[in-house]
């Protein structure tokens, strides 16, 4: 039996380590390659940071196990008496500590060029595409009228959507992210992004995607019984793509629903 | 040092009559409103268990209907309150179900069983007091949580069943501050909050009563560096408790007063909820998260400092071994609760605070995983070139150091900041912690409770028993929570009702459905335990003072230890972990047990 629990102690680690290793096969993985550089950047972080966590996992589980199965052969007589070794603590102190520091600098860069505004890219620093603002339970969006900028006070002209944000690809891209209420969270899984939408702040979110395509915005911040269906899509076009769409948009909000010849058109109620 | 006196102790005279106990007070007095730290302890623990098993009943809820969402619960569906929502678990109540769910294991559960129900029983008994310090404060410590029971009861049920506080254990104002926010967000939420005050208070009495307790009233020769690393996790955890607590209950009171009294500490002017009038204002709710993970990350500790120092009781007792590294262990501990002040900002990351300030934060939670290697590298060392018994209580030991060794791991996923910009808010966050506060701390309760349990009741539990449960736990939890670090590198977000809404999610509704299995699977494991442990406190077979052979005060009092708890007060002549020394002829030399000097060889 005493055997019995020592191969059941290390059965485990090779289950998991077996559990992880198929899991892209299965799809139970990031979902599809990030859209643009720095997503792929988080996503290598993510790797060696796996790389390190394996290895020292397999290593711990490996001397657990192995204590284990050795201490589990009968004995006669005592234990080893020992109160620990010095120079064991130096080395499993610094040298942990060596890798941990260097993961924390390494990830620096990456994280700055995401974050701090003096790191955006500068043609997106001060021009943002469109306005995010988060409400129970939609994404509503607002983009300045084609040709124009946009504005911190909406203007008259501002075009409008709900849940349907479209940008233009390979070329990085700003928004104005907010909330109208509560808080939410502004989730680009597929770009390995997100940002908290604060109420009464406004938050700048720079990203690119190099592909085009139709992604999912996701709410990651509890915002209320809705929460599960604060879904939102990210449509990735290219530049005439995008320009037309707004276009088509401008048209469509300029619209008076009253088009044709007034004298020929005939009002209807509702019992028709 | 003080010694402990009946005078200082509060407790009645007992050194002539060895079974203690007034003769003359009623059962009221000795089984309810005792001011024995025992019989406390005892309260703590069948009140956290029960709570576990409630706590445990919500989790379950949760993954009933992430594995089958919008089918009918089975059993409770046709009760009659769920017939409004047809029997299914409706989105608002699916919110309530896991904010409660954390809300019962983190405040009824975790907190009070380590220093409620262990912290009790164990601090005068392992450091040679005849009881707490202040036994009437340490009473009034486990009433206190009967309030909080009660006010977690009543928000339930206020508003209905499908508006219980669903705002997330974590509460974020604005939608935890305006009743408009959500249908929990009514007097369920204010009740959510008293409780949380009532809580605080219970905490905050056994802190104070532990701190000056470990500090005044230890035993002749009990000094700080022979005390048992249990005591040292308590110590350290009453600390914490004591400059972290304050700051979450003055947070939970300014929200109160937003909802009730017209301030506006955390709502911003100029929000339109639910279509309620504009909110007037100019607070902050990035204020709030600030407070209450300056708080809730020492929390964090607080819910796993004492496990490790049990742990490290059992791992010695059961290796025959002395602790690898005692003293790096109790500096490695000190590390974590002085580093644990200064890391709460990695759970806001994603907020929106200055990104620099996130850069630091990042440093110094890389830098907590430093002493959470030592102490892992040490437990490891601890049962090397031992004698391993592999008793129940030494399983859940192992398989805390096991499972710490994976929660500690993927932490450092999470404090790295870009990759936290994926997973933060995905199923690999409720992996981590669930590998922490389960995978770590659970095993340890479990193992201790197997451990003591003789000490409490002087008789044993039933080990067969003991290690079938640890068995079916171990698998149960495994598969429950193991897949979830596969869910959140897919992508999957946490507190969702219906993840399967978002396409890139569809596919993950079998391994799911495979994770609520072993979740269940867990769940009717826990019965186990209950059964033996019930069973065994009235049939199990009577022990001895000290049925495990370990070094420690506790075990040289009677099983169980009678008012007062030693007949003398015990002297100590040397740490707690002396196993296999070769000044004895026995593998393991009692604290209190006094060897003459002889002349050395040369």
């Amino acid at each position: 039996m005493r055997k019995f629990w020592c191969l059941f102690f290390m059965v485990w680690p090779i289950l998991a380590i077996w559990l992880c290793w198929i899991s892209p096969s299965y799809n139970w993985w990031f979902p599809g390659d990030a859209l643009w550089k720095l997503g792929e950047q988080i996503d290598d972080l993510f790797y060696l940071l796996l790389i390190v966590v394996t290895v020292v996992f397999i290593g711990t589980q490996l001397a657990l196990g192995y204590v284990l199965w050795k201490g589990s052969e009968a004995k006669t007589g005592h234990a080893w008496f020992s109160h620990g070794s010095h120079n064991l603590e130096v080395i499993w102190t610094i040298l942990p500590a060596i890798i941990l520091l260097f993961i924390s600098l390494y990830q620096m860069d990456v994280l700055a060029r995401i974050r701090l505004k003096q790191e955006f890219p500068e043609q997106v620093a001060n021009d943002p595409v469109a306005e995010v603002s988060a409400r129970q339970f939609e994404w509503r969006i607002r983009y300045p009228a084609p040709g124009k900028k946009l504005r911190a006070l909406p203007q008259p002209d501002d075009l409008y959507t709900v849940n349907d944000l479209h940008i233009p690809v390979g070329k990085p891209v700003m928004i104005r992210l907010r909330s109208e209420d509560v808080q939410h969270s502004f989730g680009l899984p597929h770009l390995r992004l997100m940002q908290d939408a604060v109420p009464g702040l406004v938050i700048p979110v720079w990203f690119q995607s190099n592909k085009v395509g139709k992604y999912e915005i996701v709410c990651k911040e509890l915002c209320g019984w809705g929460h599960y269906k604060m879904q939102g899509e990210l449509t990735v076009e290219l530049e005439e793509d995008y320009n037309a769409y707004l276009q088509e948009l401008q048209e469509k909000m300029n619209d008076d629903g009253y088009s044709g010849d007034p004298a020929e058109t005939v009002a209807l109620s509702n019992e028709d | 040092m003080s010694i402990a006196t009946p005078e200082t102790a509060g407790a009645h005279s007992h050194e002539h009559d060895p079974h203690g106990g007034h003769h003359d007070i009623g059962f009221i007095r000795k089984y309810v409103f005792s001011t024995d730290h025992k019989i406390i302890g005892i309260q703590f623990l069948i009140t956290t268990l029960l709570m576990l098993m409630v706590g445990g009943a919500l989790a379950l809820g949760v993954r009933w209907q992430l594995a089958f969402p919008w089918q009918a619960m089975p059993f409770v569906g046709h009760l009659h309150v769920f017939q409004g929502q047809g029997g299914i678990i409706s989105p608002e109540f699916y919110t309530m179900l896991f904010t409660m769910h954390a809300t019962v294991m983190i405040f009824l559960v975790i907190i009070p069983i380590l220093a409620g129900a262990f912290g009790n029983f164990l601090i005068p008994l392992q450091i040679g007091a005849d009881d707490m310090a202040f036994p009437t404060l340490n009473m009034l410590s486990y009433w206190f949580m009967w309030p909080a029971i009660a006010c977690f009861g009543i928000s339930f049920f206020i508003g209905g069943i499908t508006a219980g506080p669903a705002a997330g254990w974590t509460s974020y104002p604005v939608l935890a501050a305006l009743a408009t926010a959500a249908p929990g967000s009514g007097p369920a939420q204010t009740f959510w909050l008293l409780a949380v005050t009532f809580i605080g208070v219970s905490s905050m009495m056994g802190s104070v009563n532990y701190m000056t307790t470990i500090i005044n009233m230890r035993a002749p020769g009990m000094t700080l560096f022979r005390m048992p690393m249990t005591i040292w996790g308590m110590f350290i955890t009453a600390i914490l408790q004591a400059f972290a607590l304050p700051v979450l209950t003055a947070a939970g009171f300014m929200v109160l007063l937003d909802r009730i009294g017209g301030t506006c500490f955390f709502i911003p002017a100029g929000l339109v909820v639910n279509n309620a009038d504009p909110t007037i204002g100019g607070g902050q709710p990035l204020l709030w998260q600030h407070l209450f993970w300056f708080y809730s990350h020492p929390a964090v500790y607080i819910m796993l400092l004492p496990a490790m120092g049990m742990v490290s009781d059992i791992l010695c007792t059961f290796a025959r071994k002395p602790l690898f590294g005692y003293k790096p262990m109790v500096y490695s501990m000190s590390a974590i609760a002085g580093l644990g002040f200064i890391v709460w900002g990695h759970h806001m990351f994603t907020s929106g605070m200055n990104p620099a300030l996130g850069m630091t934060f990042m440093v110094s939670t890389m830098m907590i995983a430093l002493p959470s290697a030592v102490k892992t590298f040490n437990w490891i060392g601890t049962l090397w070139g031992g004698n391993l018994q592999f008793t129940t209580p030494m399983l859940n030991a192992i398989a805390f150091v096991s499972m710490f060794i994976v929660g500690g791991l993927s932490g450092i996923f999470m404090a790295a900041v870009p990759v936290d910009l994926y997973i933060h808010d995905t199923y690999f966050i409720v992996a981590h912690f669930h590998y922490v506060l389960f995978g770590a701390t659970l095993f340890g309760v479990f193992g201790a409770i197997h451990f003591w349990f003789p000490k409490m009741f002087g008789r044993m539990m039933n080990d067969t028993v003991g290690k079938w449960h640890f068995f079916l736990t171990f698998i149960g939890f495994n598969g429950t929570f193991f897949t979830m670090h596969l869910l959140g590198v897919a992508g999957m977000p946490r507190r969702l009702a219906d993840p399967y809404n978002y396409p890139y999610l569809e596919h993950l509704l079998p391994m799911n459905q495979f994770m609520t299995y072993s979740a269940i699977l867990m769940g009717f494991a826990q019965f186990l335990l209950l059964g033996n442990f019930f069973f065994s406190m009235f049939w199990g077979p009577k022990c001895g003072r000290n049925p495990w052979h370990a070094n420690g005060l506790e075990w040289d009092a009677p099983s169980p230890p009678p008012h007062g708890n030693f007949e003398t007060v015990p002297v100590v002549y040397r740490g707690p972990y002396e196993y296999s020394s070769p000044e004895s002829d026995k593998d393991y030399l009692p604290q209190t047990e006094y060897i003459a000097p002889h002349p050395s060889p040369a």
